[in-house]
């Protein structure tokens, strides 16, 4: 079964346009989900690889490499040849190993051939592309750790077994949760770079379309995905224009100044509200096609770059959303 | 084969049954069954009916024989790799048996393996007998049809026909009318059911049974049929009436929106009458939930009290990496480390090896022994009197202690539990949980006023101390009190029994062997309340004047 069409997606603006945003630039440091059962949020992370360009990679490597000079030798890739990949969702099942995510010694070959070889864990399977983690309130703490550690450096070290290996380990790091299943530790919630709440749709034709649309989408595939196809090429289209925009939008000192200010009157924790903010306000820009970072701007990602920043009682209602908001329009004005 | 008015079948078993036959028509849109039943000849019934090979599952299964991998064994018997095939690529149905103890690592498995429509579908044997001993949401939330099966019902005899093989494909396509949709996502709004999933599942089952009975466009029967399957065990409150304003005392949680009434009645009048869909479900209503929300309880099981989490504790101890290790006699041994050790030496061990019949060389200096951190997750449940006489005085400040408690608790990942006591008997608002969100909500909304029943609250301290315990937490307990108990154990209002009945409690406590601290949060302190503290062994602090912070420090210190 193919993908469902990202721009057929009903509603939900605030997670598209997150998702957006990391694919412009990904750098941002992932999108975390929270809410509701059966919103579409894993329909949502795959109907947007399905969108991306697919990448171009040395053939036959096993970390996505984009030429010989960036894969790792002990993948032992011999070609330059290249070819080209879909944009890689690694799924990272609860109760996963810490084997199975960073890689381990290759079993089979030391067993059948006596041979010391590096398997690829998820995490290489997962460079250059989402790592997508349904319930990563859930997720067992150590693999958390080791997710941090990774999604920070961009590398992963393994020095186990006797190996000693590294690899580019460069993803966008895509959690979904039910917060009403256990909370998410702060510091991993600091390191995600935008942070979404869904809902149920409470509007009853919305919720009517949703299901009219995923009938349509089960009864005959091929076709709906025939008549989205136009609105997803342009989404499609303006992530690339985003991309090569984005270089050369600019961010002004006002717009720094801004942002320093709205972070200050929330009280968020550290700076790396205040980039993930301006990165992010300079990828709608860029998405948008303006050519520099405006106040606007700042408003509209603010809820998604600070909500989950804020040093919060953690006994508060889910109301930081609203904080934000409430304080972009202040400071913002 | 049932006629067009009636699809479904009065009693649960031969609901069961009709939810396995359209499970096996459509196993990638409706996923599965979960049947809830104890071990019986109903449930015996049921499973000999399926076709085929059936692949059984435990919850204690590993992610490998799942999904295949390495034969270990096998490869190293005949020197060549040698791979097995994972249980769930078999074709045909795959039974969970005990689903109720079903791990989050399985349950996020299976999900997986449901979401890509690889798999046959799955019948989870929920075998649980505490309201709250569920298999996990992620997984039941993508079955469509839940069945409970209860004892009760005596044992037809007439042997149930075999259940059709599971297609591979989806084979029916019933259209759907313009007024079908509408119809059945007003519905699932009218019974409180927020999420998008059940919709979906109800129509693919309209549509299965459609094709069940050879028909290529939907009757209301079978939106009937399908509604009472997918949304009765989901139901999270009554069907509110368009016209009125509903049952006065029935708390319609989340959202049954405005507008929903209306929408319905325009467009699904004219071919499908909605009372007859509303009354298909209302009649398949798990008794237990309409007795529990027309008593203006709680929402319905399942909605997301987590159960998640409470799975989480270290029940086992976390596995850490396994070590080199000389075996001494309580290690376990980890064959795959060790395994893993050897291997990359066995051709120049064997180089240097003269008896050539050996397989594998294993050294001392490859044993590995598994190591587990064993530290388990903390619960401190909190009993709090909000009886009239606390209330008074204190209930406020009681308050705000739990609350300052509760954000230590969340650094501490600890896990917590509320529980209220007034009027009548104590009630466990809220069963362990790490959501201080929830925790929250329920202790704000904590009215005060009534009887105090000291005895009560203690004995469902007690329970659920030990419940806890049972699934590997280390329970601690808080009892916030002014002491005066004033009901008895039977609900009565005696003072002298209230307090006899309340030591008694607490010396069975004490057997239990929890620690524990006890709150004067009385004007004065209450010396029978310290007795009772001695009697529980636990720590008696009076406070006469204190306030929330102070509550809070003295708490944690004593608790440790």
């Amino acid at each position: 079964m193919p993908a469902f069409p990202f721009s057929a997606i009903v509603g939900q603006e605030a997670m598209k346009t997150a998702m957006i945003l990391t694919a412009v630039e990904p750098r941002l440091g992932g999108v975390l989900v929270f809410g509701d059962r059966g919103t579409g949020k894993s329909t949502a992370v795959r109907a947007l690889a399905a969108l991306l360009p697919p990448i171009t990679v040395l053939r036959g490597c096993p970390v996505n490499a984009a030429s010989r000079a960036d894969s790792p030798d002990w993948a032992g890739i011999e070609t330059e040849e290249t070819e080209t990949r879909p944009t890689p969702v690694v799924d990272l099942p609860l109760g996963v190993t810490e084997d199975r995510v960073t890689g381990a010694l290759d079993i089979e070959r030391a067993l059948v051939h006596g041979e010391k070889a590096f398997q690829p864990g998820l995490l290489a399977r997962a460079n250059r592309g989402y790592l997508y983690i349904d319930e990563v309130n859930l997720l067992e703490d150590h693999v958390v750790d080791l997710l941090l550690d990774v999604a920070q450096s961009g590398e992963n070290l393994v020095e186990r077994d006797g190996l000693s290996i590294r690899h580019a380990a460069r993803f966008v790091l895509v959690g979904s949760g039910n917060p009403e299943e256990g909370e998410l530790r702060p510091q991993l919630l600091d390191r995600f770079g935008l942070s979404v709440e869904v809902r149920s749709p409470t509007d009853i034709e919305e919720r009517i379309e949703v299901i009219r649309r995923r009938d349509a989408f089960e009864t005959d595939p091929d076709g709906f995905l025939a008549r989205w196809q136009p609105e997803d090429a342009r989404v499609r289209d303006g992530i690339l224009a985003a991309r090569a925009r984005l270089a050369s939008v600019e961010t002004g000192d006002t717009a720094l100044r801004d942002a320093a200010a709205l972070c200050l009157a929330l009280g968020s924790d550290g700076l790396r509200g205040e980039l993930t903010l301006i990165r992010a306000a300079r990828a709608l820009a860029a998405f948008e096609g303006s050519d520099a970072v405006d106040r606007p701007h700042l408003a509209r990602v603010a809820p998604i770059a600070l909500a989950h920043r804020l040093r919060r009682d953690p006994l508060d209602e889910a109301g930081s959303t609203t904080r934000v908001e409430r304080m972009a329009a202040e400071v913002l004005g | 084969m049932s006629d067009d008015t009636d699809l479904l079948p009065d009693e649960a078993l031969g609901r069961a049954h009709l939810a396995l036959c359209l499970a096996a028509r459509d196993p990638a849109g409706l996923g599965g069954v979960v049947l809830r039943a104890r071990q019986g000849p109903q449930r015996d019934a049921l499973l000999a009916c399926l076709p085929g090979d059936t692949t059984r599952l435990h919850p204690a299964m590993e992610a490998e024989a799942l999904l295949g991998g390495l034969d270990l064994a096998q490869t190293l018997a005949q020197a060549r790799p040698v791979h097995r095939a994972g249980l769930l690529s078999r074709p045909g149905w795959i039974v969970l048996s005990m689903a109720e103890r079903c791990p989050p690592g399985l349950a996020a498995l299976l999900a997986q393996a449901i979401e890509s429509g690889r798999t046959g579908p799955l019948l989870l044997l929920d075998e649980g007998a505490e309201d709250d001993e569920r298999p996990p949401r992620a997984l039941t939330e993508r079955l469509a049809c839940h069945v409970a099966l209860d004892d009760g019902t005596p044992y037809r005899s007439s042997p149930l026909p075999l259940v059709p093989e599971p297609s591979l494909c989806r084979p029916d396509r019933a259209s759907a009318g313009p007024d079908v949709i509408p119809a059945l996502v007003a519905l699932a709004a009218r019974f409180g059911i927020d999420t998008l999933r059940a919709p979906q599942f109800a129509l693919r089952a309209a549509q299965a049974l459609a094709g069940r009975s050879g028909r290529n466009s939907l009757c209301p029967g079978d939106l009937a049929a399908a509604a009472a399957l997918v949304y009765a065990p989901r139901a999270t409150c009554l069907p509110q009436d368009p016209e009125d304003t509903g049952p006065d005392d029935t708390p319609p949680p989340p959202p049954p929106p405005d507008d929903a009434p209306d929408s319905d009645g325009d467009t699904g009048r004219d071919t499908l009458p909605d009372t007859l869909l509303v009354d298909a479900v209302q009649a398949a209503l798990p008794p237990d939930l309409l007795a529990r929300l027309s008593a203006g309880g709680r929402p319905a099981p399942g909605a997301g009290s987590g159960a998640g989490q409470r799975r989480k504790g270290n029940r086992r101890g976390r596995p850490l990496p396994s070590r080199r290790k000389r075996l001494s006699g309580q290690d376990r041994l980890d064959l795959t480390a060790t395994l893993r050790a050897a291997a990359p030496w066995q051709r120049l061990r064997r180089a240097g090896d003269a008896d050539l019949s050996r397989r594998v060389t294993i050294w001392p200096s490859d044993i590995h022994v598994r190591r587990y951190e064993d530290r388990s997750d903390r619960l401190l449940i909190f009993a709090v009197d909000a009886s009239g006489s606390a209330a008074l005085s204190r209930l406020s400040e009681a308050k705000g202690a739990v609350e300052l408690l509760l954000g230590a608790a969340y650094a501490a990942r600890d896990h917590v539990a509320l529980i209220a006591f007034r009027g009548a008997e104590a009630e466990l608002l809220l069963p362990p949980t790490r959501s201080l969100v929830q925790t929250k909500r329920r202790l704000a909304a904590l009215p005060g006023g009534g009887g105090t029943p000291l005895a009560s609250a203690l004995r469902l301290a007690g329970d659920t101390a030990d419940h806890a315990r049972r699934h590997g937490l280390s329970p601690a307990v808080a009892l916030l009190t002014d002491g005066r108990a004033n009901i008895a154990l039977d609900g009565q209002a005696d003072r002298t029994r209230a307090m006899e009945d309340a030591e008694q409690m607490a010396r069975w406590l004490a057997g239990l062997g929890l620690p524990g601290t006890v709150l004067d949060v009385g004007r004065r302190p209450h010396p029978a309340l310290a007795r009772l503290a001695g009697l529980l062994g636990a720590h008696y602090v009076p406070l006469p004047r204190a306030e929330a912070v102070a509550m809070s420090r003295v708490l944690q210190d004593s608790l440790g």
